[in-house]
């Protein structure tokens, strides 16, 4: 397997239109921690015309609810969720500049058709890899909704974040790819 | 009549809960293990090592497993020689529910209602079945069952005439359709018969046994092995990437079904297959 791309954030159009469906790579800088309650509050802030509490240009959302941090550690458990959750609300972000996205499974065609149209890519990490991928956050602060508990929007640093290209910007998509090579075919 | 008190069974589901969030059982470990050793896939072997370092060092760090602690379902076998004493059962079980997830750093994954989806902050109250079984014992069994997977089960009704043939089919189409989304490589657990709730009740129970331990009728057994083989020639493979190992295992449970009828039900749990017992 070739070596891991490195990729800082926030994610330059260049960056992302080098992606290839399958190349692994280490994120390192800030990223976006918000999942489905988060997403519905900025969609909404979207629809009424009102402000971002967070600015999305060039930025990467990562899709993990956190467990909390036990002493010592910025955060606890930390992989990533379900991605195609999300999907209704992030065709609204990428029109927004959203580059990136990480989490896991499959998005829906419409969101693969958007990554294209504004130069975008999701990531898959390590699904229930938490513990794991905690060890690659450096530090978390709440940037909104604290109320929300582990749904709160967050910032958190990223070092050599490990994750694989799913969906690049020309239409790429690994998981067809992978299950191709290694489907047995029916007698 | 045998006295257990409701505080004893309050710490035992406490104690339950943090365990089975940070410590994989041994059967899945081993299993996991055997898989990594023989996955073809380099980057499926890969993502299985990961796996398994994951959870020696959520051991060693005392962190969960996996970020999604669950909906804690909880099995009750209650010998009927048993007289709970002190409390309510169910109030019980859910105080050991609130007191394992505050004091293990869990997450709190609950909401109280589907559509006003408020948040408990407790991760209470569990998915609680009871079983009343012969002697004086009490078994509890805790298993943090997570969304990604869980969201992916399925329930069919078939008709008679579909068969063996159609049970299969809808077994490998459910889980190729849970894919990535579910974090494989999965235990399926395969409800066979019943009603529509006890077909996926049965579904459920398939995933409290161990892996490796077939079914005890042969024909099940049968099943579990021919099905086994068929999902992991989908290609799925680890964490959906590609590869052999879809799935770890399958287990099916069956109980007699109605003339009419041919239910099956696929309840689809990722490799984070955690779960843990204790008989009082």
């Amino acid at each position: 397997m070739a070596e891991p791309i490195r990729l800082r954030t926030p994610l330059t159009e260049e960056a992302v239109t080098a992606l290839k469906a399958g190349d692994r790579v280490l994120i390192s800088g800030p990223v976006i921690a918000a999942r489905d309650a988060a997403h519905q509050r900025l969609v909404e802030l979207i629809a009424r015309g009102e402000p971002l509490p967070v600015e999305l240009q060039g930025q990467v959302i990562y899709y993990v609810g956190p467990t909390p941090a036990p002493a010592g550690r910025p955060i606890g458990s930390a992989g990533p969720t379900t991605a195609m959750r999300m999907d209704a609300y992030s065709l609204l972000l990428l029109e927004r500049g959203l580059k990136g996205m990480i989490g896991k499974g499959r998005r829906t065609p419409a969101l693969i058709e958007k990554l294209r149209e504004h130069r975008a890519v999701y990531f898959a990490a390590g699904g229930g890899l938490g513990a794991l991928l905690s060890e690659r956050i450096r530090s978390v602060e709440v940037l909104a909704y604290p109320e929300l508990g582990t749904e709160a929007i967050r910032r958190m640093v990223v070092e050599e974040f490990p994750a694989i290209v799913i969906n690049d910007c020309h239409g790429g998509d690994y998981y067809t790819e992978g299950v191709e090579t290694w489907r047995v075919p029916s007698e | 009549m045998r006295e257990i008190a409701a505080s004893t069974i309050t710490a035992a589901v406490a104690r339950l809960c943090i365990e089975a969030c940070i410590d994989l059982p041994e059967d899945v470990e081993t299993t996991l293990r055997r898989a990594q050793a023989s996955e073809e896939s380099p980057l499926g072997a890969e993502v299985l090592e990961q796996i398994l370092e994951n959870a020696r060092l959520a051991r060693a760090q005392r962190l969960p497993i996996c970020q999604d602690t669950g909906f804690t379902s909880v099995q009750l076998l209650v010998g009927q020689e048993v007289l709970i004493t002190g409390g309510d059962l169910y109030a019980a079980v859910n105080a050991g529910v609130r007191q394992g997830y505050s004091e293990g750093l869990l997450r709190y994954s609950i909401l109280e209602h589907p559509l006003r989806r408020r948040n408990t902050g407790d991760n209470t109250p569990a998915a609680i079945h009871t079983e009343i079984v012969p002697g004086d014992r009490l078994t509890i069994r805790v298993m943090p069952k997570g969304g990604g997977c869980e969201n992916m089960s399925t329930l069919r009704i078939l008709k008679p005439s579909e068969g063996e043939a159609g049970v299969k089919r809808f077994v490998v189409e459910s889980v190729f359709n849970a894919g990535p989304n579910a974090c494989p490589p999965l235990v399926v657990g395969v409800g066979l018969g019943g009603t529509f709730d006890l077909c996926a009740h049965l579904a459920k129970r398939a995933l409290f046994r161990r892996l490796g331990e077939p079914s005890p009728d042969p024909d099940n057994a049968r099943l579990e092995q021919e099905l086994l083989a068929q999902v992991n020639q989908t290609g799925l493979g680890p964490a959906g990437l590609g590869g052999r190992f879809t799935a770890l295992a399958v287990n099916v449970e069956s109980y007699p079904c109605h003339i009419t009828a041919l239910p099956v039900a696929v309840n689809i749990q990722c490799h984070a297959a955690r779960h843990k017992e204790v008989v009082l």
